[in-house]
């Protein structure tokens, strides 16, 4: 083998630090292209998201008021497209906050639980078992939150409401459907635990064990330990795994589809019914009835979700990716 | 001296009982967080028990033979009859699809990441990829649809191909993560001997590195579809509706499992006249959960089999 010249010293040490040139020949030189492309393609593939969108919403941005009701189907209170993405993204963001609100200490908590609470041989378990929620098809969650769910809580919600209003003396309606926000919130705070639990898990294992030991050697009790030692270290972590529990919500459609019932208000009743709605719902419910200027406005308010997303992801995985620099953990 | 020496003895047992019991507070807070700890993992396990409850008891009813062979063609009101068998050929064909265009770009990506990568090229890559797992997966539908409009025209964007387009969106990051993960794991001895004897790069790549990690490989590209197998919201926008029997991704439109869940549901409940025999008001409902019954089955299938697949096929490396 004439054609791989034995390498020189110091990339014998360290071959994969080898770069390039003269050792590549033939197809080695092409595999490498080959390889590259496809990681040159994938960031195309998201470019072509982002253009595509842009292109197909472009007639909804430059219609005038009148050629959006008649052709586009925006519902006669609104002036603008502006006016009508408004609700929408008003409605989302309520809905993933929430979720977010009610999700986050109950996935830290079970990432506590497998990290330093279950015993070692219980916890890879129970990391399945958490998986498990994350394999259920959205559908799912969705045929159960309206035909299970929603009802339970619907009776909870009036009699929450009732309370409220008895105590606090505020106007809080709520629907006994129970098809409200507040359930859509709920359910999905349910869909996005696996995905927090699951980094923050990893955040937590990270710990330096010298200074969990630190903490217990200066006569901590577990939580001091955990108060003082873990949650510090992995705060961002939990900071990122919630950014991108917010992202999947934010997406989320057919469990908000399925169980809320539209409207288009900024509202802070959640608990009432044809309140609000979100952007994922919105489109998955006009879509398959929806054409000419009615499919732009939709890519448009498609075009608001994935910018959103696209924001908190990037700065979950910022955030984890300087993390990762600085970590002492390694 | 003499009493001055008492005081002294009854400071060292207060100091030990002080240093060998945590005082009362402390140890109340500690038992109350690990309550709340315990409870936090119990409060997550009761949707998943009701669920998974819920699914197998109402989706049995209707999960026989018949509802698996046949389809929902000439089905209409409360009639006892109609299946999924053509729901269940589009997600076979459509997910199949899916993984063709998906499992070569990944594959080939989580190559160049782990074996070339350096540089900007490489950084940005792996940026993206994470931040293209969270692209929501109705924006993907809309993509896979606005790209085929503008090719094929208005007509052309009802097709299982469109929904497979929008599947292998939200497949590639998966399959390229998990990928990536893996062929990390294949030691670097192994390719430095396969230099040593002279073998070309790429040649060290297929045959050492790949046939190294193809059961960690195999896994990850089987829970890659386990994940979008499930995917409804771009398929409900791309490959659509349909009652009968279509095999062909590329003309007309597709029925998939997840889409006949939800297209069941949103029939509701039949109206059906007082004594009609052969008329079931809540038909459209029970098929739903049959539906969602094999739907569930078959992704925890693809996940055992996934993690099967390492457990039995992963070499030895001691």
């Amino acid at each position: 083998m004439t054609t791989t010249d034995s390498p020189p010293a110091p990339a014998a040490v360290r071959p994969r630090q080898r770069r390039s040139g003269d050792t590549e020949r033939g197809f080695s030189r092409v595999f490498r292209w080959i390889s590259t492309g496809a990681g040159a393609l994938l960031l195309g593939v998201l470019a072509a998201v982002a253009l595509f969108l842009i292109v197909r919403a472009f007639p909804a941005f430059t219609a005038g008021a009148e050629q959006l009701h008649d052709a586009g189907k925006v519902p006669g209170s609104f002036g603008s497209l502006l006016g009508y993405v408004g609700p929408l993204v008003f409605g989302t963001l309520l809905a993933s906050v929430l979720a977010l609100v009610v999700a986050t200490p109950i996935s830290v908590g079970i990432a506590l639980f497998i990290s330093h609470y279950a015993p070692r041989r219980l916890a890879s378990i129970i990391g399945y078992v958490v998986d498990l929620l994350a394999a259920i098809p959205s559908v799912v969650f969705g045929l159960w939150g309206v035909y299970v769910f929603s009802g339970l809580v619907g009776d909870l919600w009036v009699w929450f409401a009732d309370v409220l209003n008895l105590i606090l003396g505020a106007n809080v309606e709520a629907s006994p459907t129970g098809r409200s926000l507040a359930t859509a919130s709920l359910v999905l705070a349910v869909m996005i635990l696996p995905i927090i639990t699951a980094v923050s898990r990893e955040v937590f294992l990270q710990t330096p064990k010298l200074h969990e030991e630190a903490a217990l050697a200066l006569g901590a009790t577990r939580w001091e330990m955990i108060r003082t030692a873990v949650l510090p270290f992995g705060r961002s972590g939990v900071i990122s795994a919630a950014m991108l529990g917010l992202g999947r919500a934010l997406g989320e459609t057919m469990a908000v589809l399925m169980i809320l019932s539209p409207g288009l208000s900024y509202s802070f009743q959640i608990f009432d019914s044809g309140r609000h709605t979100t952007i994922a719902a919105n489109i998955a419910s006009r879509f398959p009835e929806a054409n000419g200027l009615a499919i732009d406005v939709l890519i448009a308010t498609g075009l608001a979700l994935f910018v959103i997303t696209l924001a908190v992801n990037m700065l979950a995985r910022w955030i984890v990716a300087r993390r990762k620099e600085f970590s002492g953990a390694n | 001296m003499s009493t001055s020496t008492a005081p002294t003895l009854d400071a060292v047992e207060r100091t030990r009982a002080l240093l060998v019991s945590v005082d009362p507070g402390r140890r109340r807070i500690d038992r109350i967080m690990t309550v709340l700890v315990y409870g936090a993992f119990a409060l997550a396990m009761v949707p998943l028990i009701s669920l998974l409850w819920t699914v197998i008891d109402s989706g049995r009813v209707r999960f026989t033979l018949e509802f698996l062979t046949s389809t929902m063609r000439g089905i209409y009101g409360g009639i006892d009859a109609g299946g999924v068998y053509h729901a269940m050929i589009g997600t076979l064909v459509i997910t199949l699809l899916a993984a063709v265009i998906s499992v070569p770009v990944g594959l080939l990506t989580a190559i160049y990441l782990v074996e070339y990568g350096r540089g900007p090229l490489a950084r940005a890559v792996t940026f993206f990829v994470d931040v293209m797992t969270g692209i929501p997966s109705i924006v993907a539908g809309l993509f896979a649809f606005a790209l085929f409009t503008l090719i094929l025209g208005p007509t052309g964007a009802r097709t299982g191909l469109v929904g497979a387009v929008a599947l292998s969106v939200l497949m590639i990051p998966v399959v390229v993560r998990s990928c990536e993960e893996m062929l990390k794991l294949v030691p670097n001895e192994l390719r430095e001997a396969s230099y040593a004897l002279g073998v070309p790069k790429w040649l060290t790549i297929v045959r050492v590195v790949l046939r190294t990690s193809v059961a960690g490989l195999t896994t990850g590209v089987l829970l890659a579809v386990a994940r979008v197998i499930g995917e409804t919201a771009p398929l409900v926008i791309t490959a659509g509706t349909t009652d009968s029997y279509n095999v062909n991704p590329f003309d007309g439109r597709m029925m998939t499992l997840p889409v006949y869940i939800y297209s069941q549901w949103r029939q509701g409940v039949v109206p059906c006249r007082e004594g009609q025999a052969d008329c079931l008001a809540d038909i459209n409902e029970l098929r739903a959960w049959a539906a969602a019954l094999l739907l569930i089955l078959i992704v925890m299938g693809l996940n055992l089999i996934g993690r099967l697949v390492t457990r039995w096929f992963s070499p030895k490396l001691r």
